[in-house]
């Protein structure tokens, strides 16, 4: 079937805004809008940038906004789209060039509240037990790719860019519901910050954009709720 | 480009931030010495976080088991390819690794009683092949997500330095001492060198070669051909593994832990065909032989409809069993192939996954160049694009993310032990010119092909003649279409002249790191006249232990491979004829 694929295209060395380019394409309706991309840059433009790599969701490199939504190019078909397919860069990230964006700060706040698991007692010899419950109740923050279609959906983060972001509070959830975790108290108090948990407005942009599957609201609700537990 | 290139001094430098790449990083970084990260990705985007089923070790959790009976396993898994003092220390401390692991935080699945479940997987047997074990530990199918994402934390936990989106471009290895590397900044197209006294290379694999792989598209085989560009021989190039179950058309990797859990290959007739090709192990026997017979069905005209492909079936199993152990595999083949496994059966065929050759190691790591296992000072490899060898022939199914750590962290130890010892070594008078040059001439040429044209051609080339069946004549072809492919490379050209992200630029790069590996893929399986593990001669389809029962070592003489060979390492467990 004929596309018609907008791609929203910045040269750092040439352009002083972005702007759109119409690209026709004939593709497979089962095409993912990566394969279009791939189309646009090994047969028409090969100077077009975006990051990919697995080419299966799980990566999370091409996380970008398709026909109004983040979403991964490598997740979404055609058929599901339409022949109007529009490609921007994650909104709210300062872009780098074409759909690539700078994900430096993102990073940060995802470092920013101990995404690592804290237990300072001498480990058993054999692993530490933890019930198949126990780790029910973190299991969906796991999931997490680390694509930034969630933060980067959020009107609270685009409001106030210093809102550490619906991705940091998911990676504090999988610790502090962890059953083998020592740090929780810490990183309960970075969230209940001015720039923590409270600046969600449960606006479930996040939830929609996850390209996971992940219960993003959720797990903010349950931070929020373990920060009050914990002041109480 | 004309700018002079920024210098860093470390004592240790990794290129890598896969699964090997990491644990390395964190073992130098747990001792205390200086040590970058250098990746062409960010760190989680490593393909080792797409892994799904599992990773082995003989804990014992849910039935009786023994390292011994996992490394026989390995062992007769790599057709006795396997180098057995290597399997041996695999199959020991994958225990010790796998339970570092937990305490490092990973989320495995847990028993009743609160302890690592572990599953079923290919080629995986109690008491020396009597029937399938539960060895595999596993996250859901996102076990190499657990493992990537756990790594990563713990190296943010210690304060590792990541050089993120930098390419390495070059290897300095001069008067047989390696010096560190040359890396091209992709945000603002700066080279950098990194002056060093270990450098480890873990750059992953090289599937993207074949047309259909399960394989990310940024698995060009970077580290392995320019260790070969910079004269370090090549190992066992000519064992690739198909495996058995990449989604239809796609490649997409559908993992063993589907067969593990229970479910079955079936044929167009819905014939349960495996129980004609390996009636003990049956759907569970290893990937070679579940490739190839995949392959005699279709040839046989029993493929789903007379195609290409035969059938994945799990409904059997119940949604249950499916939320909770396959829901990313599941959800592929909804999303890629529009079918729903709960009911339908998945269309699947054989998919480039694994390379069990690369850059010959030792057991601590260190980089060898020639048959006797003389040790490159300072250069180091582990994880796929390494060669210790613990998959000889043909790897079995988890036993790669074991590969990674084990080997990974060893190489870890033995470079804080040598950046100890050793003093900094001086750089090469001009380091980075013969890169800079290379890579000005691509950049300039005004005229010429697309790389993604020859890319397309070598992948087609490679899946037709070089995959799961080869003969003399298959290969003849190869090594013609890949000559002619080379000559027209010389002459590409890239659009993209700016400073800013050029990924057009390095994709070309990539392109000839590929025709490198291709190259020397094909010089290596043409000159094998046996069949062994995933290395398949039609022309000579019995193992011949008497004249081949070698490793080869591919040495660039004069721009082209040349073929030698060195012993295996046998201790335990003596070749046998190899039925499952
Ligand atoms: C779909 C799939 C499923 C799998 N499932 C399993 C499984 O269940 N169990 C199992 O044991 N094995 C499995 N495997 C195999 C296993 O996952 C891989 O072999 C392993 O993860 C490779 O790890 P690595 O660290 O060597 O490389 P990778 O994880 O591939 O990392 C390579 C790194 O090198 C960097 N790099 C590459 N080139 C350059 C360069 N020029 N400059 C700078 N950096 C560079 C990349 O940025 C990346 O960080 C699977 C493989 C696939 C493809
Ligand atoms: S390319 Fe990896 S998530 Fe899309």
């Amino acid at each position: 079937m004929h596309v018609s694929l907008r791609i929203q295209r910045f040269d750092p060395d040439r352009d002083t805004a972005s702007h759109w380019v119409e690209y026709g394409l004939d593709v497979d309706p089962m095409a993912r809008v990566l394969d279009l991309l791939h189309q646009v840059k090994w047969e028409q433009d090969s100077s077009l940038a975006f990051r990919r790599s697995c080419g299966h969701g799980i990566c999370g490199s091409d996380a970008m906004m398709i026909n109004g939504r983040n979403r991964l190019a490598c997740k979404i078909r055609v058929d599901q789209l339409g022949r109007k397919i529009s490609v921007a860069p994650l909104p709210g990230l300062p872009v780098v060039k074409d759909l690539v964006v700078d994900m430096d700060g993102f990073f940060a706040k995802y470092r920013s509240v101990h995404p690592f698991l804290v237990n300072d007692d001498p480990p058993p010899a054999q692993e530490r037990r933890q019930s198949q419950a126990q780790r029910a109740v973190f299991d969906d923050t796991t999931k997490c790719i680390l694509c930034g279609a969630c933060t980067s959906s959020c009107p609270s983060f685009w409001a106030r860019p210093g809102y550490v972001g619906p991705a940091a509070i998911v990676n504090a959830h999988r610790f502090i519901f962890d059953s083998r975790d020592q740090g929780g108290e810490e990183r309960l108090q970075i969230l209940a910050d001015r720039d923590g948990v409270w600046r969600c407005r449960t606006i479930f942009n996040c939830v929609d954009a996850c390209p996971r599957g992940i219960n993003i609201t959720r797990a903010i609700l349950e931070v929020s709720a373990a920060i009050v537990e914990k002041s109480a | 480009m004309e700018a002079a290139p920024v210098i860093h001094e470390f004592e240790a430098v990794i290129v890598g931030a896969g699964g090997a790449g990491l644990y390395a990083a964190l073992e130098l970084a747990r001792d205390g010495v200086q040590t970058a990260v250098l990746t062409k990705l960010y760190p989680t985007r490593s393909h080792t976080g797409a892994a799904q089923g599992g990773i082995c070790a003989a804990l014992g959790n849910q039935e009786e088991d023994h390292w011994e009976w996992h490394m026989f396993d390995t062992v007769k898994g790599g057709d006795y390819l396997v180098d057995q003092d290597a399997a041996e220390i695999l199959a020991r401390e994958a225990i010790e690794t796998v339970i570092e692991l937990e305490h490092l935080g990973l989320p495995f699945n847990r028993t009743a009683d609160g302890r690592i479940d572990q599953r079923r997987f290919g080629g995986h047997t109690r008491n020396f092949g009597e029937a399938p074990v539960r060895r595999a530990c596993y996250a859901a199918d996102r076990t190499g997500h657990m493992i990537l994402q756990t790594l990563y934390q713990q190296c943010i936990k210690h304060d590792v330095r990541f050089f993120d989106e930098y390419h390495v471009v070059d290897l300095l290895v001069e008067d047989g001492v390696s010096r560190g590397v040359v890396a091209y900044r992709l945000a603002d197209s700066s080279l950098h060198v990194f002056r060093s006294k270990a450098v480890l290379l873990a750059t992953g694999g090289f599937g993207r070669m074949f047309r259909i792989t399960s394989n990310a598209h940024t698995l060009t085989g970077d580290g392995v051909a320019l260790a070969y560009r910079r004269g370090i021989p090549l190992q066992d190039m000519e064992f690739y593994q198909f495996h058995p179950t990449g989604l239809a058309g796609l490649g997409v990797l559908l993992s063993e832990a589907a067969r593990g859990e229970g479910g079955i290959l079936l044929n167009g007739k819905g014939e349960r065909f495996m129980e004609r090709y390996a009636p003990t192990l049956m759907d569970l026997a290893p990937r070679d032989v579940v490739s190839r017979a995949i392959y005699q069905e279709i040839r046989a005209g029993r493929g789903v409809d007379g195609k290409d492909y035969v059938y994945l079936d799990v409904h059997h199993l119940g949604r249950a069993v499916i939320d909770e152990k396959l829901p990313d595999i599941t959800d592929f083949a909804r999303i890629y192939q529009g079918v729903e496994p709960y009911t339908q059966p998945v269309g699947i065929q054989p998919t480039a996954h694994y390379a069990m050759g690369g850059i010959p190691t030792d057991v601590h790591s260190r980089v060898v160049v020639d048959e006797r296992n003389t040790v490159l000072p300072g250069l180091y490899a582990a994880g796929e694009c390494a060669c210790v060898s613990v998959h000889g022939a043909n790897r079995l199914g988890t036993n790669s993310l074991l590969d990674i750590l084990v080997f990974g962290r060893r190489a870890g130890l033995d470079m804080a032990r040598f950046a100890r010892e050793a003093d900094i070594p001086d750089l090469p008078s001009d380091p980075v010119g013969p890169v800079a040059t290379e890579l000005e001439a691509l950049r300039s040429r005004r005229e010429g092909e697309s790389p993604a044209k020859i890319r397309r051609e070598l992948a087609d080339v490679m899946m037709d003649d070089v995959s799961v069946f080869r003969t003399a004549d298959t290969l003849r072809h190869a090594q013609g279409v890949v000559d002619g492919l080379r000559e027209r490379y010389r002459w590409v050209r890239v659009r993209d002249g700016g400073a800013h992200f050029n990924q057009d630029l390095l994709e070309a790069r990539e392109v000839g790191y590929q025709l490198d590996v291709a190259q020397v893929t094909v010089a290596a399986a043409l000159a094998r006249q046996e069949s062994r593990g995933a290395h398949y001669r039609e022309d000579f389809p019995e193992r011949d232990d008497a004249s081949w029962l070698k490793h080869s070592l591919a040495c660039r003489v004069d721009g082209a491979p040349e073929l030698r060979y060195k012993p295996v390492t046998i201790t335990r467990f003596t070749p046998k004829p190899r039925t499952y």
